[in-house]
C-alpha cells in the first residue's frame, strides 16, 4: 500500500478520536454498575472530633497519690498495660506519677513553694504538635494523625528499634522487654495486648474517642482533667487556658506539648 | 540391538522415580480441611464479603481494616449489601467465627500459614479466662 500524506492524517485523526473517547466510555461503564451500593468505610456517628486534642490537668484538685491512683488504674486496666512487672527496668506505663522536679526540670527554683514541691503530677504522652518521636521512627509506625493531632502507634509496623524512646524528651514511651501477657492483672478482651519487642504509650484513648467516649483518665478524674479541641475557642480546654495560669513540660524544647497543667 | 527391552524398562523405572513427588502427592495429599461454622455464623449466613472473596482475600480485608482504624479513625465497615460491621478482628471476625481453632487455625495449619496477630489480638474474646 502506498501511503500518502492524506492517508496518514486520516489515520492519525481517527486514532486521536479513539483515545479521546476512552474516558467517556469509562464514565459510562461505571454508571452501569452504579446501582450496587458501594463498599464504604465510615466514622462512627458519635465519634468525637477535633483538630488537635488537648488536655488540661488541674493539679489543685489532685493533691495526693490517693487521688491519682484511680485515674492511673482506669487507664492501665482498659488498655491491658502489664502492671505486675516487678523489675523497674521492664516497667510499662501509659500515665504515671512524677514529682515536680522531674516533671518540670528547669522550672524548679532552689527554694520552692512547699505545696508544689510535694504535689504529685500526672504525666503522660504530651501528644506534641511537633513530635520528635515521629521524626525518629524509621518505619512510620509512630505518627501524628492529621485528623485529630493524636500521636499514635501503629503496633503493626513497630520493629522495636526504640529510636522514638530516645527522641522523646518526656520518657513517655515504654519498651516491652518481655511478653506482657502474664503480667496483665485482668485482661480487657475488647482491646489488644502488645507483644514482646514493641514500644507502647498513651494513645489519648483514640479507640474511645472514635465511639464518642471521653478518655478513661478524664472520666475517672471527677472533673480534675479537662479534654477538648485546642483550636476551638469555645472548647472546655480553651476556656480553662483563658482563665488560669498553666504550664507545660519542657516547653523550651519546642515540641509544643498538648498537655497543660494548672498549678 | 537386543537391549531394547532393558532400556525401555529402565526408562520406565527412571520416569516413575523422577515423577515420585507427583504421584506420591496424588496418593497422600491431605484432604482440604472441613471448616465448622458456629451457630452464630450459620444464622448470619453470609460473611462480611462473599465467601469466594473471603477465601481468597481475607488478609487484604484485614489489612484494609487495620489501616482504616489506626490511621484514619474509621471503624465502621459497610459491605456490598449495606450491612454495617464494627471493624475489629477480635470482636467482629471472632464474634461469628468464635471457633477459631476449628475455623481459622484449621485452614491455616493446612496452608501452613501462621499469622502473628494473636500475640496481641485476643483470640478467645468470648471465653472467661
Ligand atoms: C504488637 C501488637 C499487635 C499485633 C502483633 C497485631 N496487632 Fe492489630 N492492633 C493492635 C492494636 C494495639 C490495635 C489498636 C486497637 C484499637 O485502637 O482499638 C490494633 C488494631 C487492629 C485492627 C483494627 C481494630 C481491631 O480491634 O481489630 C485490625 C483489623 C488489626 N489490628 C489486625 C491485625 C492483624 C490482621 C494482625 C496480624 C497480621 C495484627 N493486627 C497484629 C496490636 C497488634
Ligand atoms: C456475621 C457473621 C460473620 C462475620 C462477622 C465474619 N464472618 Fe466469615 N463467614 C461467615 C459465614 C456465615 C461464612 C460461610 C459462608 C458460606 O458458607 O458461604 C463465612 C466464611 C468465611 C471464610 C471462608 C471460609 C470457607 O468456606 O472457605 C473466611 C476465610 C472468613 N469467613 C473469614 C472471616 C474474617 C477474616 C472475618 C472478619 C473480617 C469474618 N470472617 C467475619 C460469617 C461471618
Ligand atoms: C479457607 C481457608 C482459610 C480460612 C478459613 C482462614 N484463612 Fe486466613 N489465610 C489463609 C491462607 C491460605 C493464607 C495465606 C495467604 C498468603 O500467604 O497469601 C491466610 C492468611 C491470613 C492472614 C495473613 C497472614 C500473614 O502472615 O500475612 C491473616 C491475618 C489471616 N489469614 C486471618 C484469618 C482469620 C482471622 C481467619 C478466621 C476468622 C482466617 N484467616 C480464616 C486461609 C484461610
Amino acid at each position: 500500500m502506498k501511503s500518502s500524506r492524506r492517508r496518514f492524517l486520516q489515520i492519525a485523526g481517527i486514532s486521536a478520536l479513539g483515545l479521546g473517547a476512552k474516558p467517556v466510555y469509562d464514565a459510562f461503564a461505571k454508571e452501569e454498575h452504579g446501582d450496587k451500593p458501594e463498599i464504604q468505610i465510615l466514622k462512627n456517628d458519635k465519634a468525637l472530633i477535633a483538630k488537635q486534642w488537648a488536655m488540661v490537668i488541674d493539679t489543685r484538685k489532685l493533691e495526693s497519690t490517693e487521688a491519682l491512683d484511680p485515674i492511673i488504674n482506669a487507664c492501665h486496666k482498659i488498655h491491658n498495660v502489664p502492671t505486675k512487672l516487678e523489675d523497674k527496668r521492664h516497667e510499662v506505663k501509659w500515665i504515671w506519677e512524677e514529682g515536680y522536679h522531674h516533671a518540670f526540670p528547669g522550672k524548679a527554683n532552689r527554694f520552692l513553694d512547699e505545696k508544689v514541691e510535694n504535689t504529685p503530677f500526672l504525666v503522660l504522652c504530651n501528644h506534641c504538635e511537633n513530635p520528635p518521636c515521629c521524626r525518629a521512627c524509621p518505619t512510620g509506625a509512630t505518627f501524628k494523625r492529621e485528623s485529630d493531632g493524636i500521636v499514635l502507634m501503629d503496633f503493626h509496623r513497630c520493629i522495636g528499634c526504640r529510636f522514638c524512646m530516645a527522641a522523646c524528651p518526656f520518657g513517655s514511651r515504654s519498651f516491652n522487654f518481655r511478653d506482657p501477657r502474664p503480667f496483665i492483672e485482668e485482661t480487657n478482651k475488647e482491646f489488644p495486648t502488645r507483644m514482646k519487642g514493641v514500644v507502647e504509650k498513651c494513645n489519648f484513648c483514640a479507640e474511645r474517642l472514635a465511639i464518642g467516649k471521653m478518655p478513661a483518665c478524664v472520666e475517672a478524674s471527677n472533673g480534675a482533667i479537662a479534654f477538648g479541641d485546642l483550636y476551638d475557642p469555645e472548647s472546655e480546654v480553651r476556656k480553662l487556658l483563658k482563665t488560669n495560669y498553666t504550664i507545660r513540660r519542657k516547653q523550651g524544647l519546642g515540641t509544643e506539648p498538648s498537655v497543660y497543667y494548672i498549678v | 540391538m537386543n537391549d531394547k527391552k532393558i532400556i525401555i524398562a529402565g526408562l520406565l523405572v527412571f520416569i516413575a522415580i523422577i515423577l515420585f513427588p507427583f504421584w506420591y502427592g496424588l496418593l497422600k495429599a491431605a484432604p482440604a480441611p472441613e471448616l465448622k461454622l458456629t451457630e452464630k455464623a450459620k444464622a448470619a449466613k453470609e460473611c462480611v464479603r462473599p465467601t469466594e472473596y473471603m477465601k481468597a482475600e481475607h488478609m487484604q480485608l484485614l489489612d484494609e481494616w487495620r489501616h482504616s482504624v489506626v490511621r484514619n479513625a474509621k471503624r465502621v465497615y459497610v459491605n456490598q449489601s449495606g450491612k454495617e460491621f464494627n471493624i475489629s478482628l477480635s470482636n467482629t471476625c471472632l464474634d461469628c467465627h468464635s471457633n477459631k481453632a476449628d475455623f481459622c487455625d484449621k485452614c491455616h495449619n493446612y496452608a501452613s500459614v501462621d499469622p502473628y496477630c494473636w500475640d496481641c489480638h485476643i483470640d478467645n474474646p468470648k471465653e472467661k479466662k
